[in-house]
């Protein structure tokens, strides 16, 4: 299908400053490294007409330790991330969820902050941000604003994003615990997610689950029941219920929760 | 929009949004780079931007302003790869070539077959089944040290 | 120096990896417009009318009723329109016709269409439609079931699979000289002039040329008519050449794929493993209209006993109508469904015997003076112990199989063999051509077969060049032209070689008579240029009734034997295939680098049918459709192969060579299978998903 350019405009941002004013003039699209936006517009099944091209704001790219917090700019494509030192020390559950994102090409291209902004239930990086307690932080022209990743999705594809933010950074506090990270695809490259997990094993366990709800998800039922010292054979028991996966055209609910089930004895057992 | 193609300075004028890959082949008469699927899936439209492997289909025009892009084209009709890729019948029906080759530039000399197979993870062959491309990328490897030292004995 | 046998410079040159080479989508013509095919969005019914909403300056519009000729797309039968007149019997079915200079303003043109709804089948069970049925009987199948020691039952199911050619289907139809071109990416231009004629009426001046081709498979045999004709109507009702390309979602949603079946068996067994009775019975799903399901079914049921000997067999089949888009040819065709369940089965067989599936099929494997269910009786060039034993031992399966018992890894083996060129008497009704054109610098080839990646080019040179004995170097091959080359058949059937490579090489015996011990440039420059055109012989000795489905089903036959070894994540339920041997004897190989990728290529697209490759049919439409939901093998996905190319001749092939291209595809599914059943699992069904596997697994 070939894009209705025409009746498309874009603006071109090359500062965050200049970004942050058009979006407060008017409601656009910001767009980076576009690698699911365009495939919307390539089959015409995106409607949006207006779109900010933000691929040129390198302030945006920043990989950093600040203390107790690793910050990562929206625009760190999924390739800065695997070859980020800081990353591999701090959260090397995202390095692994960035490996399996596509391929080479998109990983060339695709960013963190689209991953977040794209919301899709089947974002690899979303568990693992999810289960880490991230920080979305956005900003306008006019404030800045902080939302726990858990806090950010309303509901399937909906985010507390208003039309005149955009996401500048990930923030990522201390992971105490042992990190893990599994994504089951319909291939071993180039696909989406069936069901992909990440968590932490802690005093407290933190588990999110990407595929099985119209959202990234926390288990808060089975956390609880995790940390209050459950059989793990219990603990997967809750999880069955706690999770509402659908069938697709990738796969079914049954296959999705009985998979969830054995990837959270997995998780349990390989981080003792 | 001013960008550098296949390493000469090019002035194009063609919408923001429209997709680089037809920007190169219809704008720019470079036919190499191949739609396979217009979702960024298969590969076959690989070109190179600051040296990185993009999918062309899914990559706005604007995104390559002040950029580097490099084509199949630009590699001329003498590149070891180009070669080896016949030779070892990495190439069967040709389509998704362009794109592997593209891909390939992107591998360090001598790459190991894992370090092959997570390069073009990305581009997909429904001809070869891939084995005949890891040889003809791994003779190529041997070619282009060949040739260098070809080189450096010529000129001691 | 010979050609044949050695990996020489291929025919192809470099453009393939250069961006030279032009493919249909590459290539333009001056005032060239571009095409769309509006199509049905209901799986049956009628057609109560068409609209065109807001007049748009400059687009051209064509229905049914632009047709000068028939609005039929021949094949074998005359059942398929280019155009719906009325009638709708499957989604996605073309209506209406529209071409704009502007592909944008071209893809906004809203067209509404009002239908009458009629209640669709989608399930071939119940379907009241045959389009085919076929019987093949041998010895007393029923007497032989009743003393038989045990008698195993057992349904197998294959999907759909799409060829996923990376380069979608395209054609671009050219006006000339009172009549039209159509250049495109096509397996049979002879096929699409036939088609063509139909639809425009035998007075225009038609010609059909092959462009540089992304892949086929089978996919691209008989869809490009329907394309060609799409685009030829454009042409002549604009003046204007009319450029139609296939988006992937298009291509996938709207063109052929591989027929769908349901296999089942009774076999009866003695104790002692041989095999006395095999009772099958073989059901295809071939979409709406009847396309070329009659000759799948043909090679499916022809290779639905497997590679076993057995005096007593029956063999029914049935293709079937179901409103879906028709189901066509893909690499196979037929054998790798029916191979699918044969090869299973035995294995099950062996299970209810407690007897090892390797000596099973040592015992009842094929040998000389064998016959096969058709009572084709076999001979030095049979295979099957030769392929099995090599395979068998090379991979040490029995120490393996029996060393991963209790692991999560596990081995399994299936036994095949492919007939090569068109069944029966079909290469006699085909009387294929070839012609060889003596130039001034050496000769020409001017044949109709295509080059499609397998080599075409390079392999026919190779042949001519030893029979003439003249270089290799001055060979050169013409591009597929209907007006100038001859007609050699269709590039399909692993026939390309063993067909016309043999009628090539007559001719070129018969032009060495002409030259004498002149060189062909030696001899133009005496006496200018000549040509040599001839027609496929085959072999006398062939025996074939049509209407019992009884004697020499194929000249010839390729053998196989696969082994695959796999890994089960007990937590996903993942498969995930580490090596692969492919042990596979057919003839000998002309350029071995070919050979090898046939292999290579046809075994990987064997493993995404195994595991990976699922249509998903909603409303009788692919739901799928999209690389990323329809998924076939990446590098990670793919293992080691181990390819081992065996050599029995075949004196009537040329330089004692099979076919090849599609035997590699009949192995994989059923030893993947196989595989998985070591681990427990009642896997009778391919894909074998991880969804699927969970399921087995639960049981």
């Amino acid at each position: 299908m070939r894009i209705a350019t025409s009746t498309l405009q874009s603006r071109r941002a090359t500062s965050l400053d200049e970004a942050l004013k058009i979006l407060s003039d008017e409601p656009r699209m910001p767009i980076a490294g576009a690698t699911d936006v365009y495939v919307g517009l390539n089959f015409g099944t995106l409607k949006e007409k207006s779109y900010l091209d933000i691929w040129a704001l390198d302030e945006l790219r920043r990989i950093s330790i600040e203390g107790e917090m690793l910050s990562i700019g929206a625009l760190a494509t999924y390739t800065s991330i695997i070859r980020s030192k800081a990353v591999n020390d701090r959260l090397p559950m995202l390095v692994a969820a960035s490996r399996l994102v596509g391929g080479p090409q998109i990983q060339n291209r695709g960013t963190i902050g689209g991953n977040v902004a794209n919301a899709s239930p089947a974002g690899d990086t979303l568990p693992v941000l999810a289960a880490v307690n991230a920080v979305i932080v956005l900003r306008s022209a006019s404030r800045e604003r902080r939302i726990n990743i858990n806090e950010f999705y309303t509901g399937y594809r909906v985010t507390q994003r208003k039309a005149d933010e955009l996401i500048v950074a990930v923030e990522i506090p201390r992971v105490e615990g042992k990190q893990w990270f599994r994504k089951v695809g319909t291939r071993a490259a180039q696909a989406i997610s069936k069901i992909v997990v990440g968590a932490v094993r802690s005093s407290k366990p933190a588990i999110a689950f990407g595929s099985v709800a119209a959202t990234v998800v926390r288990v808060p039922k089975t956390e609880a029941a995790l940390a209050r010292g459950a059989s793990i054979d219990e603990a997967a028991k809750i999880l069955g219920d706690e999770i509402t996966p659908i069938d697709d055209v990738r796969s079914t609910a049954d296959y999705r929760r009985r998979v969830a089930m054995n990837l959270l004895k997995r998780f349990w057992s390989e981080t003792q | 929009m001013r960008f550098t193609l296949n390493g000469s300075s090019t002035d194009v004028d063609a919408h923001p949004m429209a997709r680089l890959l037809d920007v190169l082949r219809e704008d720019c008469g470079l036919t190499g780079a191949k739609e396979g699927c217009g979702e960024g899936e298969c590969g076959a439209c690989t070109v190179l931007v600051n040296g990185d492997p993009v999918c062309s289909c899914i990559v706005p025009f604007s995104q390559v302003d002040s950029a580097a892009v490099v084509t199949i084209e630009g590699l001329g009709d003498d590149h070891p790869l180009q070669h080896c890729f016949m030779s070892e019948v990495g190439a069967q029906c040709g389509i998704c070539t362009p794109g592997m080759i593209m891909a390939s530039l992107a591998l360090p000399d001598d790459p190991t077959l894992d370090e092959i197979k997570v390069a073009l993870a990305g581009n997909l062959c429904r001809c070869t089944g891939y084995s005949a491309i890891y040889r003809a990328i791994a003779l190529s490897s041997q070619v282009a040290r060949e040739r260098v030292d070809g080189q450096v004995g010529n000129r001691t | 120096m010979s050609a044949v046998g050695e990996n020489v410079p291929r025919k192809d040159g470099i453009g393939k990896a250069t961006g030279r080479a032009l493919y249909a989508d590459d290539i333009t013509f001056p005032g060239m417009i571009y095409g769309r095919t509006i199509r049905s969005t209901i799986a049956r019914g009628t057609v109560k009318s068409v609209k065109v909403n807001g007049g748009v300056p400059g687009l051209v519009v064509a229905d049914h009723s632009d047709i000068p000729g028939d609005n039929v797309c021949y094949l074998i039968e005359k059942d398929q329109p280019f155009l719906v007149e009325r009638d709708v019997r499957h989604q996605a079915e073309p209506i209406l016709l529209l071409a704009h200079e502007s592909r944008e303003v071209l893809n906004a043109v809203d067209v509404a269409i009002e239908y009458d709804r009629l209640e669709p089948m989608f399930d071939p069970e119940r379907s009241a439609t045959c389009f085919k049925r076929i019987d093949i009987k041998k010895g007393d199948v029923e007497a032989a079931l009743a003393k038989a020691d045990l008698i195993v039952e057992g349904t197998y199911r294959t999907g759909s699979q799409e060829h996923v050619y990376i380069e979608p289907n395209g054609v671009i139809a050219v006006p000339e000289n009172g009549g039209i071109a159509v250049y495109g990416s096509v397996q049979c231009p002879f096929y699409v002039l036939k088609a063509l004629k139909s639809l425009l009426g035998d007075r225009m001046p038609v010609r059909v040329i092959q462009t540089e081709t992304g892949g086929g498979f089978g996919g691209k045999e008989e869809y490009p008519s329907m394309l060609a004709g799409h685009a030829c109507l454009l042409a002549l009702k604009s003046g204007r050449p009319v450029k139609i390309i296939y988006d992937r979602v298009e291509d996938m949603i709207a063109t052929t794929k591989r027929h769908p079946s349901i296999v089942k068996h009774r076999t009866g067994v003695m104790r002692n493993g041989r095999i006395v009775a095999m009772d099958v019975d073989v059901l295809l799903d071939g979409g709406a209209y009847i396309t070329l399901s009659p000759v799948v079914l043909s090679r499916g049921c022809i290779h639905a006993a497997g590679p076993y000997r057995c005096d007593n067999t029956r063999i029914r089949g049935r293709a079937v109508a179901t409103n879906t888009p028709p189901n066509g040819a893909f690499r196979g065709f037929g054998a790798p469904q029916t191979e699918f369940a044969v090869e299973v089965h035995m294995e099950r067989i062996a299970e209810a015997l407690r007897m090892d599936s390797v000596s099973l099929r040592e015992m009842n494997a094929l040998t000389l003076g064998d016959t096969t269910a058709t009572g084709q009786k076999m001979g030095e060039d049979c295979s099957a112990l030769m392929v099995l034993d090599e395979a068998v031992r090379r991979t040490d399966f029995r120490k393996k199989r029996d060393a991963y018992k209790g692991t999560n890894r596990a081995i399994g083996l299936a036994l095949f063999y492919h007939g090569a060129g068109f069944t029966g008497s079909g290469e006699r009704f085909l009387k294929s051509r070839a012609r060889l054109d003596l130039t001034e610098t050496g000769v020409r080839i001017a044949v109709g077969s295509t080059e499609i990646g397998q080599g075409t080019r390079t392999m026919h040179a190779q042949i001519v060049a030893d029979a003439l004995g003249v270089p290799y170097e001055i060979i050169d091959v013409a591009q597929p032209d209907t007006s100038l080359v001859a007609d050699s058949g269709p590039t399909v059937a692993s026939r390309t070689c063993m067909v016309v490579g043999k009628i090539l090489e007559e001719c070129a015996i018969e032009m060495r008579a002409k030259l004498g011990p002149l060189s062909p440039a030696e001899y133009h420059a005496k006496h200018g240029a000549f040509s040599v055109l001839r027609t496929y012989e085959p072999p006398a000795w062939i025996v074939w009734d049509d209407d019992t489905y009884l004697g020499d089903a194929y000249a010839t036959y390729g053998w196989g034997c696969d082994v695959v070894e796999m890994e089960v994540d007990r937590d996903t339920w993942e498969a995930k295939p580490l090596k692969v041997t492919a042990v596979q004897e057919f003839g000998r190989p002309i350029h071995p680098n070919l050979a090898r990728g046939q292999i290579e290529g046809g075994t990987a697209q064997g493993m995404g049918f195994a595991l990976l490759e699922r249509v998903v049919m909603r409303d009788g439409v692919m739901a799928n459709a999209q690389l990323t939901n329809y998924v076939i093998p990446t590098t990670l996905d793919t293992p080691e192969y181990d390819v081992v190319m065996l050599e029995n001749r075949y004196e009537g092939g040329p330089f004692g060579a099979k076919g090849l291209g599609e035997l590699p595809m009949d192995g994989p599914a059923p030893a993947v299978v196989n595989a998985l059943r070591h681990f427990g699992l009642d896997l009778r069904e391919v894909p074998a998903t991880p969804e699927i596997i969970s399921l087995c697994a639960s049981r």
